[in-house]
């Protein structure tokens, strides 16, 4: 076996917070390898190491051999190691062209010989099997095709070892099938890849040979061949986990008895901007004791629907209701007298004030209840109240007064979920509930909206893990192009049937 | 037919320092770093000049000094910023009240004089009652200031320096992943600004012959609004620039007149300036990382 990667060793710290202790890797040539972890433990730090991106505080880096500890990025890549970031480093504002010849730009005297870059960029992307117009700007490209440039960077810089940060966070399933043929093209042509994921089905499905990062230590490394996904896991997390695929389905209420709706979509229409219509005629019921998942690709306007319902876009038409009250011309603050909840998609946009302390954000929107005769804030309630709802979403660390700044992203989540589902709602609207969080987390956010649901909130779930809707709701809508395409029991739902809907492959 | 030629030629004078501060903003602003200092970078600009001349008595080395005291500023505002991260708004009034302070000191030191410097070697043979063509000729600073705006839209859509300046001022990681020194690439355009800002505070001096104490006059800030009026490209600011101009044009012509009070139409330039802008600021779009590390 020759050995294309070894890092040994390896400390990263970044002012206080230590992101890899003890982590090493060893990938072969020509092998597909899995690095894979909870949130924070230590993988993307690890990558940006051997792609150059920084440089290690302690321990090795070898390539192919040769010692490149502290190497840049620049020599990384004419080393052959490419990147592909979780967050494209693509320039919106510019081609694809572009962006693929950016820093090793064609010229012809002094100025860059565009017509030679989009020749050489359009040959390498059919070589690849990608079809895209290279002169299109980046910003008008889908996160899929977006991806494909990305790819497309490293392999016009001759990448031979390719490395992947979450690379189908944000993918379809086909797309994700789609990557899965190219990456099994490049290794199958002698390229090697590390892909960083911590979706387990991933890691068994495409890689040879698997790494486990746990808090900045590599604490396993197993062949793919004869590993089940709960043993990775348990190496993951450091104990059993119920993974959310096993969730059985006979623990569901067999029979949901009929309610009246407790929200209420009919005919909503939202403007968009890259679509006419971001949401397009949409009409759909939730009951109480019911959770209706809404599967779809990221972008075919789910976050307009949101945003919609929970009265932070204005809808031209169309009417929401809550519980039999019409909504539709209500402020957020009124729609959550109402009993509507919401987890947002982007909690650091919506849902925390990453300065404010962890109980602070507990009570964001209902200051007012916690307001004593004098009118300011009752501390000693806030902060009672705070670490009762700490206990029972088991928010690490526990001090009520750290700022949300400080925790994991799972942790700050949790905080998001204990505010949305500090009272009994009528209706929660849970989009992205579990995005960027560790498998840990998942189990225990999972428990909590299916506790919620039991409890009678109509659940309304958006999510872009097709695994996370099939495990939690009761009915599936697919939404495609701004409209609900399909809306199904769950019984009748499943990846191969959502997919194509998804797609808009079939209607 | 002459009074409207006339309008052109004084448009086009006063719009020289207006299009070489904006050409050098435009640089620095699309590399992420915010042109507040265009001012200070006018007004040191026109005394190095000045003061080349003076020492020299050949315009030329004049233009030369003001280049160099523009790059010297620059760097200063660079060193600050990139280096040291200091805030780019804070750094950028303190570059403008250095220039301020600095002008002032050596201007007494120098000279004596707390207002202005003595007459020395300038380009422009004298009044603006000269002949159209040949008074525009005669200071070569005004065509360069017209050649500088297609000049740097060039620099700035045609070669690799340009393309990585857009790149950094739009997603610095991006340009970093790909092996190109976001610090360099914004020394590089910050020191450029600070030169050709420096430009046209050279043509101010050295089209009066001397230098007068604050003489900048605000122009570095009017070729701020002009960028942003022109929607961070070039061109477009180039004409924004030409746009102000012809409105100053316009109130020095009126002044003439005494139909209108004064007061009023001194007013007319900065007036349109607000119309104009908030006729697009709400589709202006900076650049990304424009401001940020």
């Amino acid at each position: 076996m020759t050995v294309a990667v070894r890092m040994t060793g390896i400390a990263k710290r970044f002012g206080d917070c230590v992101a890899v202790r003890d982590g090493s890797l060893e990938v072969a040539a020509g092998e597909i390898h899995a690095l894979v972890g909870e949130n924070g433990a230590g993988k993307s730090t690890m990558m940006r190491i051997l792609a150059g991106i920084y440089p290690p505080d302690a321990g090795t880096v070898e390539v192919a051999g040769g010692d490149v500890t502290g190497w840049s990025a620049a020599q990384a890549i004419s080393a052959s190691v490419g990147m592909v970031h979780q967050h494209f480093m693509l320039v919106p504002t510019l081609t694809i062209a572009e962006n693929v010849i950016l820093g090793r730009e064609p010229t012809r005297g002094l100025a860059i010989d565009m017509a030679r870059a989009e020749r050489e960029v359009a040959a390498a992307a059919e070589r690849s099997g990608f079809r895209m117009n290279v002169r299109q700007l980046v910003r008008e490209l889908s996160v899929g095709e977006q991806q494909r440039v990305e790819i497309l960077k490293t392999l016009v810089r001759g990448a031979r070892i390719l490395i992947l940060d979450e690379p189908t966070a944000v993918l379809s399933p086909p797309e994700v099938e789609e990557l899965w043929r190219v990456l099994r093209a490049l290794r199958d042509d002698g390229g090697t890849i590390i892909l960083i994921t911590h979706k387990l089905d991933e890691v068994t499905e495409i890689s040879d040979t698997i790494t486990v990062i746990r808090a900045g230590r590599t604490v396993a490394r197993f062949p793919t061949a004869g590993t089940s996904p709960a043993s990775i896991a348990r190496a993951m997390v450091g104990r059993d986990v119920v993974l959310a695929g096993d969730a059985p389905l006979a623990s569901r209420k067999a029979t949901v008895p009929a309610f009246a709706p407790v929200l209420d979509v009919r005919h909503l229409v939202v403007a968009g901007e890259r679509l006419s219509r971001a949401v397009d005629d949409v009409s759909f019921t939730i009951q109480a004791h019911e959770i209706l998942g809404i599967a779809g690709v990221e972008g075919n306007g789910q976050s307009a629907l949101i945003e919609a319902i929970v009265g932070l876009r204005r809808a031209p038409s169309g009417e929401i209701h809550i519980a039999g009250t019409n909504v539709t011309e209500l402020s957020v603050s009124e729609r959550d007298a109402r009993g509507l909840a919401h987890i947002p998609e982007d909690r650091h946009l919506r849902g925390l004030v990453l300065d404010y302390s962890i109980a602070d954000n507990l009570i964001l929107g209902k200051q007012r209840a916690y307001q004593n005769r004098g009118g300011a804030l009752d501390r000693g309630r806030i902060l009672d109240d705070a670490r009762a709802a700490i206990a029972v979403a088991d928010i690490r660390p526990s001090d009520p007064m750290l700022p949300a700044r400080a925790l994991s992203g799972g942790n700050q989540q949790k905080i998001v979920i204990a505010r949305a589902l500090a009272r009994q709602n009528f209706v929660l609207v849970a989009a992205q509930p579990t995005r960027g969080v560790d498998v840990g987390a998942i189990e225990l956010i999972h428990a909590r909206l299916r506790a919620a649901r039991d409890a009678g909130t109509g659940i309304l779930l958006v999510s872009a893990e097709l695994s996370e809707i099939l495990a939690l709701s009761d009915r599936v809508a697919v939404m495609y192009g701004g409209r609900i395409v399909a809306i199904v029991p769950r019984s009748e739902a499943s990846e191969e049937m959502l997919g194509p809907l998804m797609t808009g492959a079939r209607t | 037919m002459n009074t409207a030629l006339a309008f052109l030629a004084q448009t086009l004078r006063i719009a020289v320092p207006y299009l070489f501060a904006a050409a050098g903003g435009v640089l620095a602003e699309r590399a992420g770093i915010i042109s507040l200092t265009l001012e200070g970078f006018m007004l040191g600009g026109a005394f190095s000049a000045m003061l080349g001349s003076y020492y020299s008595g050949d315009p030329w080395i004049g233009v030369l000094c003001g280049i160099v005291g523009g790059l010297a500023f620059g760097m200063v505002h660079a060193v600050s910023t990139i280096r040291f991260k200091a805030d780019q708004v804070v750094s950028g009034i303190a570059i403008n009240l250095l220039a301020i302070g600095l002008t002032r000191y050596f201007l007494k030191l120098v000279f004596g004089s707390s207002s202005n410097s003595p007459r020395v070697a300038g380009f422009s043979a004298g009044t603006s009652s000269t002949a159209l063509v040949t008074g525009l000729l005669h200071n070569p600073l005004i065509p360069i200031g017209l050649l500088i705006v297609p000049a740097v839209a060039w620099l700035l859509y045609r070669t690799p320096f340009g393309l990585r300046v857009r790149a950094v001022g739009e997603h610095p990681e991006a340009a970093n992943t790909l092996g190109v020194s976001v610090k360099r690439v914004r020394y590089a355009a910050v020191a450029l600004s600070g030169a050709l800002a420096a430009l046209g505070g050279a043509y101010l001096s050295l089209d009066q012959h001397q230098f007068t104490d604050g003489m900048s006059a605000g122009r570095g800030f009017i070729a701020l609004a002009a960028i942003i009026f022109g929607r961070w490209d070039p061109v477009r600011a180039g004409i924004a620039c030409l746009f102000f101009a012809a409105a100053e044009t316009l109130q020095i012509q009126l002044q003439g007149m005494q139909a209108i009070p004064s007061q009023f139409v001194q007013m007319i330039p900065y007036v349109l300036t607000i119309i104009a802008l908030v006729g697009v600021v709400g589709r202006a779009v900076p650049p990304a990382a424009l401001g940020r590390e």
